[in-house]
């Protein structure tokens, strides 16, 4: 039987002492083939939880089920997951091309086999120039991308990748956060990405995972979580959204939905400052009730009504943007 | 011209004050290296009368009060075996130390408490207890073991240095990619680690060699070369002496630029992400 999922997670938590754990309880499916980022602040819990599934990390109770089987004890090679580490961890001591055979001449490859097939997955990410070239010599990169090939040489059926682009520039970044997805898409396996970047997840991910305090927050596609944030902690960390409170409870609207208007309905506020971004002009403002709040205009419709900081103003949105927060 | 800051006087102070150091390390020893080319009939001190090497082929005949060949082969014999058991006994120690267990603490303070004991009486201490215990003395017996308790507590810490700076990632990479504990051990572990194995395995041969206090009451029969060197200067003064001290220090300085050339070599090539 073909499983549907490809990663499961039943009641994973993590305890590293007493105290409030740092993985609580989670239960998580990723679909066959998808990309997956786990997202959150530093010490929400992604980093532990990728570890548990790469099996770097013991499980304290849980199961956790890739391609339908149970690996929760097994260690990292029996699992069919490959991990891409932060510092990619490329062995200083050996050439590019000995980095990616490694895992065969663990298994008893022979040399020239070895050779061929580190070879193929260099020319993968394009760094077979480099094969006999050691890591000290490479740009930040292309480390990466020799670590990328050493990962999938295992031909993995998951493959995890621990904050693979924070240390690269941003120019780089979203190159490679390009690669990535297309790498995964050829493969037709799954990844998981762990990262705290919201813009990262949203353009890398079919499914997101929103994680806060050891739980996930939320999970869905990217466009779900944006255009229906759970809880306020969402509103505010994937950005692009004014949480405000109301009668009922706290709202969010999404800033790009927000308008500033003369007079008449709507929430007065003052104009803080008005920042350009090229396509659009980002206008922050204080409402009567001392909340900050921004509204994104198009640059056009922002040049026909210009305002400046110290303005009096009415934030309005429409009622069906509206979205009813949690907490 | 490129201008340059004038200098304070405190400059030139210290400057001649590290000169007088230099002076004060490497002048009589100057004196040894130039004496032991002693002429056949000059003696321990000036003036030169001629020039030989007589002197450093003397080395090699064994005299009435010292066998310099045969204590010299003792010697590299136990520093060798003393070498070999700090390195392989301080990289066992530094790895199972990464992890935290009950006592942990006391025992590492206990490893290195000889460090600070008085070497004589940690020589005596030994010796007295092989004659209690009806031991025999020797060089692989007591000898080795009062040594041990000298080259250890170093070994140890430079170990723990250096596996400190020692990122784990690597041997998750290496699990990850199904390398079995003992491949770890030997594909990335040991070989990233050898710059540090390199350092602590000169360090012990040094210290182990040249080890006089601990060794001389634990030593038996037979004595190692510094034992014997004693024993040659304190009965009769020849400049065979000052030839052994040549050679001696040619050899540990020819070693010692080996291994550190070794050293840079490897880590110049690896830089390694911290």
């Amino acid at each position: 039987m073909d499983p549907r999922f490809d990663v499961e997670l039943v009641g994973v938590t993590k305890r590293y002492g007493p105290g409030k754990p740092a993985v609580d309880d989670i239960s998580l499916r990723i679909p066959k083939a998808s990309y997956c980022c786990l997202l959150g602040p530093s010490g929400c819990g992604k980093t532990s939880t990728l570890r548990m599934v790469a099996g770097h990390e013991t499980i304290t109770s849980g199961d956790v089920l890739i391609n339908g089987s149970n690996v929760t004890g097994l260690p990292p090679i029996k699992r069919g997951t490959a991990m891409m580490f932060q510092n990619y961890a490329l062995f200083p001591h050996l050439s590019c091309a000995d980095n990616v055979a490694f895992s065969l001449r663990m298994r008893g490859v022979g040399k020239a086999e070895r050779t061929r097939t580190a070879l193929e997955f260099l020319g993968l990410v394009h760094m077979e120039a480099y094969a006999s070239r050691l890591p000290a010599q490479l740009s930040g990169g292309q480390q990466q991308r020799v670590a990328l090939a050493r990962a999938l040489v295992s031909r993995p059926k998951v493959l995890l990748l621990d904050e693979p682009l924070s240390a690269l520039d941003p120019f780089l970044r979203v190159k490679v956060r390009e690669e990535l997805k297309r790498l995964q898409r050829e493969l037709g396996i799954s990844f998981i990405h762990v990262t705290h970047s919201q813009d990262e997840a949203m353009a890398l991910a079919d499914m997101m995972v929103v994680m806060q305090d050891g739980h996930i927050r939320q999970a869905g596609s990217p466009r779900e979580v944006f255009s229906n944030p759970a809880t306020s902690f969402i509103a505010r960390f994937i950005g692009g959204h004014n949480v405000l409170p109301r009668e009922a409870g706290l709202i969010a609207v999404r800033a790009d939905r927000c308008r500033l208007t003369d007079a008449g309905a709507g929430l007065p506020a003052q104009v803080e400052a008005v920042e350009y971004q090229g396509g659009q002009v980002r206008i922050v403002v204080t409402t009567v009730n001392g909340e900050n709040a921004s509204v994104l205009l198009p640059d056009a419709e922002y040049d026909a009504d210009p305002v400046e900081a110290g303005m009096h103003k009415h934030l309005t949105w429409a009622p069906e943007d509206e979205r009813r927060l949690a907490a | 011209m490129e201008y340059r800051e004038p200098r304070p006087y405190t400059f030139y102070l210290l400057a001649g004050l590290m000169g007088l150091f230099l002076l004060f390390l490497y002048g009589p020893m100057l004196v040894i290296y130039v004496l032991s080319f002693q002429g056949p009939n000059g003696g321990v001190t000036f003036p030169m009368v001629g020039f030989s090497t007589k002197w450093f082929g003397d080395i090699l005949k064994p005299g009435q009060i010292a066998n310099i060949p045969a204590s010299f082969g003792r010697s590299m014999l136990l520093s060798s075996v003393v070498t070999i058991l700090t390195v392989v006994i301080s990289i066992a120690a530094g790895l199972g130390f990464r992890r935290r267990f009950p006592g942990a603490a006391l025992l590492f303070y206990l490893a290195i408490a000889s460090l600070v004991m008085p070497s004589l009486l940690v020589g005596f201490g030994i010796g007295l207890g092989f004659t209690l215990l009806g031991l025999p003395q020797g060089l692989f017996t007591s000898a080795l073991g009062a040594q041990l308790t000298w080259t250890l507590p170093f070994g140890l810490l430079t170990m723990f240095a250096v596996i400190a700076r020692f990122n784990r990632s690597y041997e998750e990479a290496a699990a990850d990619l199904g390398a079995s504990p003992w491949q770890r051990l030997r594909y990335v572990t040991l070989p990233l680690l050898l710059p540090g194995i390199l350092g602590v395995a000169v360090g012990a041969f040094t210290l182990s060699y040249d080890e006089y206090a601990r060794t001389t009451l634990t030593i038996g029969s037979y004595n190692t070369l510094p034992l014997e060197l004693y024993a040659l200067i304190s009965s009769d003064s020849t400049p065979t002496l000052f030839a052994i001290g040549t050679v001696t220090t040619a050899v540990s300085f020819i070693l010692i630029t080996i291994v550190l050339v070794a050293i840079m070599r490897l880590q110049r090539s690896r830089r390694m992400t911290a």
